[in-house]
């Protein structure tokens, strides 16, 4: 094999070999065996972190909890482009949320026969329906976001419209007017915008570039229908 | 070379015809190389070209006999996936933005002779433009209907806003029937009518999903714009409306019942127009007031003073 390769070049010129060019001569004529360990390094550092908050009081555990979720409310309020609400997702800040927002929002007893405004059970409805059906339809559309990191990020970019309806009750204890209504109005317009972009900050790289449009819409739909919940709240 | 010409003069002599037509001896002899001469392998589509004229077209893209064949193939492609898996259901978002709006322009714009779902659709269905359309035209009514009563009610006295939340539910629940329901119930007396007439054109179930689902877009603005309490600019939009709407849904139905016998085949598409109308209709009646004349507030304080001297 050795002889071809010589006799095929010309005596005369020196043309360099390509790299590993011998390498398809080369025959194996036994097996050689490969072994070792494959160990996982991370293994033990797990186990020490899982036993050590089994002893810690009740008081660190729930301060822990309540910080991570208000380091994420900070998150939403000055919304940057960061992994930090997608990363670690839980699900305890949109649950204050919701029921903050569903108890506010209930019509009273009064006026249960007539038309009037959700019952409880229709706003919590709304909420974890309306986030669960947005996250099946930017799931199916193709993006590459978990399930309960795409719940996590709706349910927490529900804040600034939670504010809006404390502030829409504190501004209904004045005198109705149109100069009431255009305040909630203005108020509500607002942090409806600002709950759209903290949204898209955190969903919209998430989606496939030329499907981007389709898969925000639904969220927009979704503020939009809370807001008009919020601005459309009358107190018996 | 002297051994094959005798083995060969030899079979020549004993067998004259099997030689030219046995495969068996060419894959005998290693030396020898066969040339295999296949038919054309061009698709049906390309012989009909030729003899195409300008009323041939119109009629196969109506008809969609141009990718009838690739639409097979297609869809045989497509849904591979079991119906218990996630991927099964990707198929049915598989749109980019530009598409939906493509098949929104579609449904707004009836071009006479040209069929909506064989220009927009092309064997891809998607849920998403039906699912979300029938939500936000949902929430529209129910907006609009609320927003409405609120300015013809303003100026009464007696009048108290309530945001009417329950007719969320009912809007939801009228809307989704008709999209599903009044496509399913087409579908079947279509696949029956298909049994007993060849029709040339059959639509899948997805498909007419589809076309009713984009159909209904129109809505979406005329409801917005509903919110102006006067009667005759209603039906005016209730007019434009069902006519847009209307005429895309005869457009794409019309060449799969035009084969049948006459009579079944307007009233199919007459039955199609007909719960159109009643939707439409029916909306309007149910969730906007009626504006009423005039609304002063001395009309409305006269009657009870002329009942209690009365009594």
């Amino acid at each position: 094999m050795a002889k071809a390769a010589e006799s095929s070049g010309d005596p005369g010129t020196t043309s360099p070999r390509p790299l590993f060019a011998g390498l398809s001569d080369i025959s194996i004529s036994q097996d050689i065996p490969v072994e070792g360990e494959i160990t996982i390094p991370m293994r033990s550092h797990i186990r020490e972190f899982d036993s050590s908050t089994l002893n810690e009081s009740v008081q660190n555990t729930i301060m822990r909890d309540l910080k991570a979720v208000g380091k994420k409310f900070m998150h939403v309020l000055y919304p940057r482009k960061s992994n930090t609400l997608l990363r670690d997702w839980d699900l305890w800040g949109p649950l204050i949320l919701c029921v903050t927002l569903a108890l506010m929002l209930q019509r009273s007893s009064i006026d249960s026969e007539k038309d009037g405004g959700p019952q409880f059970a229709e706003v919590f409805v709304i909420v974890w329906f309306g986030a669960v059906t947005i996250t099946l339809n930017s799931k199916l559309l193709g993006g590459n976001i978990s399930f309960f990191q795409s719940l996590c990020v709706l349910g927490y970019c529900i804040l600034p419209l939670t504010v809006a309806m404390l502030v829409c009750r504190l501004v209904l204890l004045a005198e109705p007017g149109p100069i009431n209504f255009m305040v909630r109005l203005f108020v509500v317009i607002v942090m409806f915008a600002w709950s759209i972009v903290a949204s898209t900050a955190f969903l919209a790289d998430s989606q496939p570039p030329n499907r981007k449009a389709l898969a925000i819409y639904p969220v927009f739909l979704f503020y939009f229908v809370i807001s008009w919940m919020i601005l459309t709240f009358t107190p018996q | 070379m002297d051994t094959n010409n005798s083995c060969g003069a030899e079979r020549v002599d004993s067998h004259p015809m099997r030689e030219f037509g046995d495969a068996a001896t060419s894959a005998a002899n290693p030396g020898t190389t066969t040339i295999h001469i296949e038919g054309p392998s061009e698709s049906p589509t390309h012989q009909p070209g030729l003899p195409r004229g300008s009323g041939g077209e119109e009629d196969d893209e109506l008809l969609g006999n141009d990718d009838s064949d690739k639409t097979e193939l297609l869809a045989g492609q497509k849904k591979s996936s079991p119906f218990w898996t996630f991927e099964y259901y990707q198929t049915f978002f598989d749109v980019d933005t530009y598409q939906v709006f493509d098949r929104i322009k579609g449904s707004l714009l009836p071009i006479p002779g040209k069929n909506f779902v064989r220009l927009y659709i092309r064997s891809n269905p998607d849920l998403y433009g039906p699912f979300w359309i029938c939500a936000t035209l949902v929430f529209a009514i129910a907006i609009s209907g609320n927003l409405s009563n609120f300015l013809i009610h303003l100026g009464e006295k007696t009048y108290h806003y309530v945001p009417e939340f329950r007719k969320v539910s009912i809007a939801a629940t009228i809307i989704y029937a008709y999209a599903w329901l009044v496509p399913l119930a087409l579908w079947g007396f279509l696949m029956w009518r298909n049994s007993k007439v060849m029709n040339i054109v059959s639509y899948s179930f997805l498909e007419i999903v589809c076309v009713y689902g984009y159909s209904l877009f129109i809505y979406i603005p005329t409801a917005v714009l509903w919110i102006i309490p006067q009667k005759a600019v209603r039906w005016i939009l209730v007019m434009i409306a069902l006519g847009i709407s209307g005429s895309v849904l005869a457009m794409t139905f019309w060449p799969a019942v035009r084969e049948d016998n006459r009579r079944i085949a307007l009233a199919t598409i007459g039955t199609i127009v007909l719960l159109h109308t009643l939707l439409s209709v029916g909306c309007l009646a149910y969730f906007f007031d009626a504006p009423e004349m005039d609304h002063l507030p001395t009309t409305t304080v006269a009657p009870n003073q002329t009942v209690a001297t009365a009594k």
